[in-house]
This record gives C-alpha cells, sequence and structure tokens, in this order.
C-alpha cells in the first residue's frame, strides 16, 4: 500500500489534478451509460410520471417513491442528481435524498437530524414543491455539467455522513444509521459510474472513518484516535476500505475525497498508534491543500507536521493560521493547539486554549472531552 | 414555461469603461440573437438605473412616494429578460450567458419561473387580464 502511495504521489504531475474534470467522462462513456440502460420512454414521459409521484407522496407522506429507485438503474441516477441539484438548498437535498433513495422513513430522518417529524415533512414537501415550479427536471445532466453536478452529489452523501459521524448537537456523537445510509447511498453511486475515482474515494474514506465507530466512545466519553483500542475497529470494512483506496488511486485523476482515503487508510493500517506513518500523511495533506486551499485541511496538516516533524514545527504552523483569524470560531482549532502545548508540557498555555474550545464546542461528548483536558491542565 | 431572468448589478456611478461597456452589450447582443434565433425570446429590456426609481406604497389610503428603490442592496435590478425553457436547467443556461456588470459591478441572475394566469374560466377580473396576456 506504501508503495502505492509513493507511485501516485511521484505521478502526479506537480501542477496536480487536471484543471477541468470534464476529461473524467468522455462523451462515449456518457452515451454508454445512457445506452446500457433498458429502453426507455420518451423524457416527457418520465418527467410526468415523477411528477406524478411527487404529487402522490405529496398527498401522502408514506408513499413509496422507493419502488422508482429500487427498479432501474437509469431512474436511482436520475433521482440522485435530481435530489442533489444544487438549487434545492442544502437541508432540502438531504431530506430528500434520504427519503427517495436513502432507506429511512421521514420519521426516521427527522429522529437522525434531532428535528420534529413535522419540520422534516414540510422540507420535504417544500423540495418537492420546489422541483415542480421551478421544473427542475428529472435527467443525468449532459456531459459538460456532469462533474459538478457529481461534486454536489458526493458532497450531500458525505454531509449525511459527517451529521452521523460527528453529531453537531446532541450528547451522543455517533449515529450510525446515518454512517450506514451514507455508506449505502456511496455504493449505489459507485454501482451507477464505476469509473468515477472520486466515487470509489467517497466510499472508501467513509468505510476507513466508519470503521472506528466501536472504539470511538467508550462508557460516554470520547476516545482520541491515538488512545483507541485498535482491536474494536471494523478489519473487514478496514480491508474492503483499502481495497477500494487503491482501486481509485490507480483509476484516476486524484481528488480531495481520495487523498482524505489514503489518509484514512494509513492511520487504519497502522498496529499502534506510534506506528502511524505520519511522514506520508503529513504529505497527503499536503497535496490535498493544492487541491483544497481550506484553513481546516491546513489545520489537519499542521498536526500531521508536529507528530511527523516535531510538535513545535506544527505549533508554528498552527500559530500562522491562527494570525489570519479565519479558524478563531472553529473550535477544533483551539483544541489541537491545546493538544500540541499540552505534550510540550506548556500547561497554562494549554489550559488558556481548552478554555476557548470549551467555550465554542457544541457537542456534548466533546464538549465533556475537552473539559477533562481542562481540569488536567489547571491541575499542574 | 416562461422564466424570468433578473440580472441584478452593481451600480457604479461612475459606469464602465468603453471597452468593457462594449463587452458587455456584445454578449447581451449575443444572448438575444441565439435566443430569437431558437423562437424563445419573450423580451429583454435594460431598466433606467436606481437613481431614477421611484418606490409608491399606499398606506392608510395614503399614497407614500419616496425617491429610489424599495431597498437599499448592493446589488440593484439592471433588466431583465424572459425566455421559454423546457426546465429550469435549461433557464440555467441561459442566465449564465447573461452579462450582469451592466451597471457598473458583477452581479447575479435570479431566475424565477412564470407560471402564467390560469386559462381556465373565473368569475372575475383575472380571467380578462389572462385573455389579454395569453394573446
Amino acid at each position: 500500500m506504501q508503495e502505492s502511495f509513493a507511485a501516485a504521489l511521484a505521478s502526479w504531475p506537480d501542477k496536480g489534478i487536471p484543471e477541468n474534470p470534464a476529461a473524467w467522462i468522455t462523451t462515449t462513456a456518457h452515451r454508454k451509460l445512457i445506452d446500457a440502460v433498458r429502453k426507455e420512454k420518451t423524457r416527457h414521459e418520465k418527467q410526468d410520471s415523477l411528477r406524478y409521484e411527487i404529487d402522490r407522496a405529496g398527498r401522502n407522506e408514506d408513499a413509496d417513491l422507493d419502488e422508482a429507485a429500487m427498479h432501474f438503474p437509469d431512474d436511482r441516477l436520475r433521482l440522485i442528481f435530481t435530489c442533489c441539484h444544487p438549487a434545492l438548498n442544502s437541508e432540502a437535498q438531504v431530506a430528500l435524498t434520504l427519503r427517495t433513495l436513502g432507506g429511512l422513513s421521514t420519521p426516521e430522518i427527522a429522529k437522525a437530524f434531532l428535528v420534529p417529524e413535522a419540520t422534516l415533512a414540510q422540507r420535504l414537501v417544500r423540495a418537492k414543491r420546489k422541483i415542480q415550479d421551478a421544473r427542475i427536471p428529472y435527467e443525468v445532466p449532459p456531459p459538460d455539467r456532469l462533474p459538478e453536478r457529481l461534486a454536489a452529489t458526493q458532497a450531500v452523501i458525505y454531509l449525511i455522513f459527517n451529521e452521523g459521524y460527528s453529531a453537531t448537537t446532541g450528547s451522543s456523537l455517533v449515529r450510525n444509521d446515518l454512517c450506514a445510509e451514507a455508506i449505502r447511498l456511496a455504493r449505489v453511486l459507485c454501482d451507477l459510474l464505476p469509473q468515477e475515482a472520486e466515487n470509489i474515494g467517497l466510499l472508501a474514506l467513509m468505510l476507513l472513518q466508519d470503521s472506528r465507530r466501536n472504539a470511538r466512545v467508550i462508557d460516554g466519553a470520547l476516545v482520541t484516535l491515538e488512545e483507541q483500542d485498535r482491536s474494536l475497529w471494523d478489519r473487514v470494512q478496514i480491508a474492503e476500505g483499502l481495497t477500494l483506496v487503491e482501486r481509485a488511486l490507480r483509476l484516476g485523476p486524484v481528488g480531495p475525497y481520495q487523498l482524505q482515503a489514503a489518509i484514512a487508510a494509513l492511520h487504519a493500517q497502522a498496529q499502534t498508534a506510534q506506528e502511524t506513518d505520519w511522514r506520508q500523511i503529513a504529505a497527503l495533506y499536503a497535496k490535498l491543500l493544492e487541491l483544497n486551499p481550506s484553513p481546516v485541511i491546513a489545520l489537519n496538516g499542521a498536526v500531521a507536521v508536529a507528530m511527523s516533524a516535531g510538535i513545535d514545527e506544527g505549533l508554528k504552523e498552527i500559530d500562522e493560521l491562527g494570525h489570519t483569524g479565519s479558524l478563531d470560531h472553529y473550535y477544533l482549532f483551539h483544541a489541537a493547539r491545546a493538544d500540541l502545548l499540552r505534550r510540550l508540557n506548556r500547561y497554562r498555555d494549554a489550559a488558556e486554549a481548552y478554555e476557548r474550545a470549551v467555550n465554542i464546542a457544541t457537542n456534548g461528548i466533546e464538549l465533556e472531552f475537552l473539559k477533562r483536558r481542562l481540569l488536567e491542565m489547571k491541575s499542574h | 414555461m416562461r422564466y424570468m431572468m433578473l440580472i441584478y448589478s452593481i451600480e457604479d456611478p461612475n459606469g464602465l469603461a468603453p471597452e468593457e461597456k462594449k463587452q458587455v452589450w456584445e454578449a447581451h447582443s449575443r444572448v438575444m440573437q441565439e435566443a430569437g434565433r431558437k423562437g424563445v425570446l419573450r423580451g429583454a429590456e435594460p431598466l433606467s438605473p436606481t437613481t431614477t426609481a421611484t418606490t409608491v406604497r399606499v398606506q392608510d389610503g395614503k399614497t407614500l412616494v419616496t425617491d429610489g428603490p424599495f431597498a437599499e442592496t448592493k446589488e440593484q435590478l439592471a433588466g431583465y429578460y424572459i425566455i421559454d425553457c423546457e426546465n429550469l436547467d435549461e433557464a440555467i443556461e441561459w442566465a449564465a450567458k447573461i452579462p450582469t456588470a451592466c451597471k457598473g459591478g458583477g452581479g447575479c441572475i435570479e431566475v424565477r419561473p412564470m407560471p402564467g394566469l390560469p386559462a381556465r374560466p373565473q368569475p372575475d377580473a383575472v380571467a380578462d387580464h389572462a385573455a389579454i396576456l395569453n394573446g
């Protein structure tokens, strides 16, 4: 696996991924995709049948749109792109995708997102209304639009996963049902568009992150990656994740999900925290930063630098990030800074940073963890 | 279905430089010609800038007239197109071609469906209006 990463890193041109990802799907491939499905009625008929379904579903919340989703790959592909259309807001995309393609009922989705059922139902009604009134088409986007629409779809799926993986509010940290749904949806996307490296990368990333679910929270308390009992990791999922990462990287072109999956793979392969190949991880973060210059990624990269090149190095990078001010309201920035200060035994500075993190964090379990660390620092 | 593309532009009192102005109008011209050729253009007009706007409100039977647009926003309504499209994606394609720097600084296009007035017989003035507009 190390060789694949090294080879991939070496072979990527210095400029990074190609500017125009439209080359991913050639016109031929796109045509093949459409031709490969069963003989279809005209587009208008399909559109009418979807409108009919939307009407029916609008009148009766439990109407089974899943039926359309089950039967034909072309329908499922169209549904995914329609549910994730950028003209719908993020909440609507998530609700609609889970309702029409996911295996969850309206009450289940409401519970997973900690909103009243009536609110979720309203969200669905408004989304379907928008599709109808603005005439969002029931279509697979044309080749020149496919890359950005695919990215939007992947983003919705990953959003669902993250909601389950690290709930922003509430007392539990992991909502397994959402993670499982997101993984299922990613599998569907992979089935439908198997030549898309980022689809495979996304699935791999989620499988690898999810493989740690049983080790992350013990007796209601958060356990960091470093301290987790790795025997509790789901090895079957890890095996699948590792295979998929390799497949994606070989397929190319490289993209952010694949890189994140590669990082998760390096963690998964380390038998103990001490054996983690932080140097490779830092290199991968650097590549990721090229594609996606976000301060959050820079933060993660700085942590990797701290673990590979030395805490002082990492702290220097984090403090530079701090000067931009863009991460001031991001509790993980303060938590990461606090953690590095803690490792340097700078207890007072660490306490100050943990304090700031505590003031911003919203998840109950993470808050408890940060408060514990704060107490530890204050006890010195 | 017809969609109205509302052009929102940042108003610069200095207006556009001659070269930029030329580019903007050429882009508009291209869109109008293409839409015209395809038989889907239903209207397209610029609006005079908000310095010429007047807002009328009727409250408690009194007509209140004030100088300026109804809201002071960074981007202001600068003009519109009406194009007949199959669906929203087609409308979006058109909107992406329409320049938004008409009044000085780039802005955005709001795309709104025009559902039309009901053609069904109605026992009031709505039916007359539908008849007038629907031709």
